[in-house]
Order: C-alpha cells, then sequence, then structure tokens
C-alpha cells in the first residue's frame, strides 16, 4: 500500500533528533509535528518570526498576531521567542536551523526541486522556499511520487522553473524512502506492501536498487 | 524631546504622490498598517509601486489598491490568496516581481543600513538570478542583491511614543522594523499611543530615530486569514 499523507509526514518524524531547530513547509511537512519520537525535544521555526510554534490554539484563543507561515493561527510555547523577517532569515541562511521539510513539484536526480511555479497557470511565488533550500544542510523533501496522471516527479531533469539547485539529499514519497548522490535517486527503504518494481516503473530519473530493499517500519 | 506625533492617517501621508515607491509592512494580514491602506485607497494616488511581502487578499489589505488599480508594481515573496491580483497580473495589467522572502527582507535591511548590495544563495541557479551578478565564495555560488529606494515606509505597531519608538506583537513585527529602517520618510500607525517616558527603552523593538511620523490608529480590524483552532478535549 502506499503511504497516506499522514505516513509519508510520520516516516519524516522518524528523521528528527533531539534538540533540533526545524521549519516545516506547508502540506505534508506541516504534518511532520504531529509525529515527534517521544523523549526528543525539537523546536519548530516558522519564517514569519517565531522559534517554539505550539499547535492551533484552542477555539476562542485565537489570535491575529500570531501566524504561521501558511498564515493560520497557532500558538507559541514555553522557551518560544518572537523575531523580525530579517533575523528569521539569518537562522535559515545561516544554517542554525538543522533540518528543513518541504513539498515539491518535481525533483531531479542531481538534487534540484522545483515547487514555486508553473508557467501560465499557477504563479503565487516561492516565499521562503529558495532562502531555505539555498542554505539548509539537510533537507528532507515530502512528496507524492507521481501526479494525479501517474507521470513521475522524481526526473532525470526538473522541467518546471527551479526553486534550488543541487540541493536535495532525501526524498520521502508515498511509495519511497530515497537519497539523492552521484547524480542518481537511490532506493533505501519501500513503502510497506509496495515492490521495487512498482517504484522502478514510478521513477523517471535513474534509480540505484543496491541488494534488498526493507520495507519502512512505523 | 522630539515628538513625531502628527494627528492621523491623513497628515501622516501628506506628500504623498502619484508614481512614488512605497514599503508596506506585514504577512499575510498579519501586521499591515490598515490606516496607511484606507488612506491611500482615499487619497487615490496611482502608479504606485508597493514592496511588500504579500498582496493582501480581495478584499483587504493592498486588495483594496489592487481593486482600484493603483498598484502598477508590486514586488513580494508570495502573493497566493488574491484572485483579483493573479488575473492582473497573468493579464499583464500588473508588473510583478517576484523575490525570495528572505532575500526581501535582507533588501530592505540593507536599505536602511547604507548597505548598496549584498551577496546571497537564495535563488543561484533560478530565474530569480537571471541577469544579476554571481559570485563564488569559499566554493559556493552567491547572488548579488540591491538595496530598495522607497519614498514612504508604511509600518504599523502594536505601541509607541511620542518620539517614535515602537514595540510589535507577536509575528505581527515580520517585515516592520526593516522597512521602518528604509523609508525615506517612515509613518508608523500603532494601536496604542503613549508618552515619551512611558514605554521600557530595554523593550523598544525599533529607535524612534527611524520613524518621521507616528498616529494613533483606529477601528483595527486585524483579519486573520485561515482560523485554526484545536478543539477542547
Amino acid at each position: 500500500m502506499a503511504l497516506s499523507k499522514q505516513e509519508i509526514a510520520q516516516r519524516i518524524a522518524q528523521e528528527l533528533q533531539d534538540k533540533w531547530y526545524v521549519n516545516l513547509g506547508i502540506g505534508i511537512p506541516t504534518l511532520v509535528a504531529n509525529y515527534i519520537p517521544k523523549n526528543i525535544d525539537v523546536v519548530f521555526q516558522s519564517e514569519n518570526g517565531m522559534l517554539g510554534m505550539g499547535p492551533f490554539p484552542i477555539e476562542g484563543e485565537e489570535d491575529a498576531d500570531l501566524i504561521n507561515a501558511g498564515k493560520q493561527t497557532v500558538t507559541i510555547l514555553k522557551g518560544g521567542s518572537l523575531f523580525d523577517s530579517a533575523m528569521s532569515f539569518a537562522m535559515i541562511r545561516g544554517q542554525h536551523v538543522q533540518l528543513t521539510v518541504l513539498g515539491a513539484m518535481e525533483v531531479s536526480q542531481n538534487g534540484d526541486i522545483a515547487n514555486w511555479k508553473i508557467p501560465g497557470k499557477m504563479v503565487k511565488g516561492m516565499g521562503g522556499a529558495m532562502d531555505l533550500v539555498a542554505s539548509a544542510e539537510n533537507i528532507i523533501v515530502a512528496m507524492m511520487h507521481t501526479d494525479k496522471t501517474g507521470e513521475s516527479k522524481l526526473l532525470k531533469k526538473c522541467s518546471l522553473p527551479l526553486t534550488g539547485v543541487n540541493c536535495v539529499k532525501k526524498v520521502v514519497t508515498n511509495l519511497a524512502y530515497l537519497e539523492i548522490k552521484n547524480n542518481a535517486f537511490y532506493l533505501i527503504e519501500r513503502a510497506p506492501g509496495v515492490s521495487v518494481e512498482e517504484i522502478i516503473a514510478a521513477t523517471e530519473g535513474t534509480l540505484i536498487v543496491e541488494g534488498e530493499i526493507p520495507e519502512m517500519k512505523f | 524631546m522630539i515628538n513625531k506625533v502628527v494627528k492621523n492617517a491623513q497628515d501622516a501621508l501628506l506628500g504623498v504622490e502619484n508614481g512614488m515607491t512605497f514599503m508596506l509592512g506585514g504577512f499575510g494580514l498579519c501586521g499591515i498598517p490598515e490606516n496607511c491602506i484606507s488612506e491611500l485607497v482615499r487619497l487615490d494616488v496611482n502608479n504606485l509601486t508597493c514592496i511588500s511581502n504579500n498582496a493582501g487578499v480581495d478584499d483587504f489589505g493592498l486588495g483594496l489598491l489592487l481593486k482600484k488599480h493603483q498598484i502598477k508594481k508590486m514586488v513580494s515573496s508570495y502573493v497566493g490568496e488574491n484572485e483579483e491580483f493573479e488575473r492582473q497580473m497573468l493579464s499583464g495589467e500588473l508588473d510583478v516581481e517576484l523575490i525570495p522572502q528572505g532575500t526581501l527582507a535582507e533588501r530592505c535591511r540593507a536599505t536602511g543600513a547604507g548597505i548598496p548590495a549584498f551577496y546571497t544563495p537564495a535563488g543561484y541557479g533560478t530565474e530569480v538570478a537571471e541577469g544579476k551578478e554571481t559570485r563564488e565564495f569559499n566554493g559556493k555560488m552567491y547572488v548579488l542583491e540591491h538595496a530598495f529606494n522607497p519614498e514612504f515606509a508604511f509600518v504599523k505597531a502594536w505601541k509607541g511614543d511620542t518620539a517614535g519608538n515602537l514595540i510589535f506583537k507577536g509575528t505581527a513585527r515580520n517585515f516592520n522594523p526593516m522597512m521602518a529602517m528604509a523609508g525615506k520618510i517612515t509613518v508608523a500607525e500603532v494601536e496604542e499611543l503613549v508618552e515619551a517616558g512611558e514605554l521600557d527603552p530595554n523593550q523598544i523593538h525599533t529607535p524612534g530615530i527611524f520613524v518621521q511620523r507616528i498616529f494613533q490608529g483606529k477601528d483595527y480590524e486585524k483579519r486573520i486569514e485561515q482560523r485554526t483552532v484545536t478543539q477542547k478535549s
């Protein structure tokens, strides 16, 4: 069975380490916050100017002055802090954030990512994604392996305008966990019940399969 | 004591003309200068270049200026949530420069800090870097980005005093402090205006030196774009 969006988030959450500062993008990445492993402490950074982002507020306690990068009302946890946008991106470009999780429309085998624009169709802007991918040492992309028509989104070369070049090293899709190196996707784990053949068929870019590929564990 | 107080938005926007470049604080609808935007609508100035992280929604924030075709060019990082904006952009009525959010913040900061340009890794290898100078430092490539040159900056703070000192609240701080530094004339509207001396100097986010005019705002709507809540268990 291919993973649900929640399960993709759950698998990514297994990569979190104690004392990490983490920036989660909009969409599947946001769900990662629901699956933080017990016994570790991580702090979520919201690029609009907050460290220590907490869950949504209890109904009636929403504050228009406390939102996340998706413009949703949130809370701030004990030990959190607030700051301006220049300082926020100083944290990001200055590599003080240990992990960035973001979504993508396409990823290529050399680690390029496209997630901000479909020419003539969707032009919403890159927000903070270009700053994040240009600087982060540790980026995990959360995405579906194929688009709605079944076309692969893991490509030899991205067809859409790029967000960043040579920056993605890990991808978790609904089918697999892959690493990017040596200009190829390396298959590390399969979604439970998904065969290597299915993953090969769904991957347009060069896919390296070495030895037995284990199933993800939850 | 230098007193920066003006009576209202009307006085604060004296000197605003067609064709000018403005910075407007805010992230989404959080921390936007609501009173200044209303006054820009009332003045009906047009041909404006607006530097702001977002472009409001159809019926609020900068969307109000867009609806009246007062804006010639937007400089932003993210412009979703606004159908009229998308329509004007795709039809070519509106000139749009999309730039990475951190680059936008730093360009605002640089403007006020006397830095004409700086190198950033954001956007290297993408269409954002097209036509821009690039350079390698320590094996990594960077793009040269320039400061802005706005005539006015409009910012919104939670509290301010008569000397122009500002304190922001929550994530409504966002772009406001850097834009306050950057305006040739910076106009600050505040939810609560107090006498100089009443704010603790240790708590000031934006020192009054950056603010030329300050006024007590009114009728704040502080609209929430995405109301998300946790149900009581």
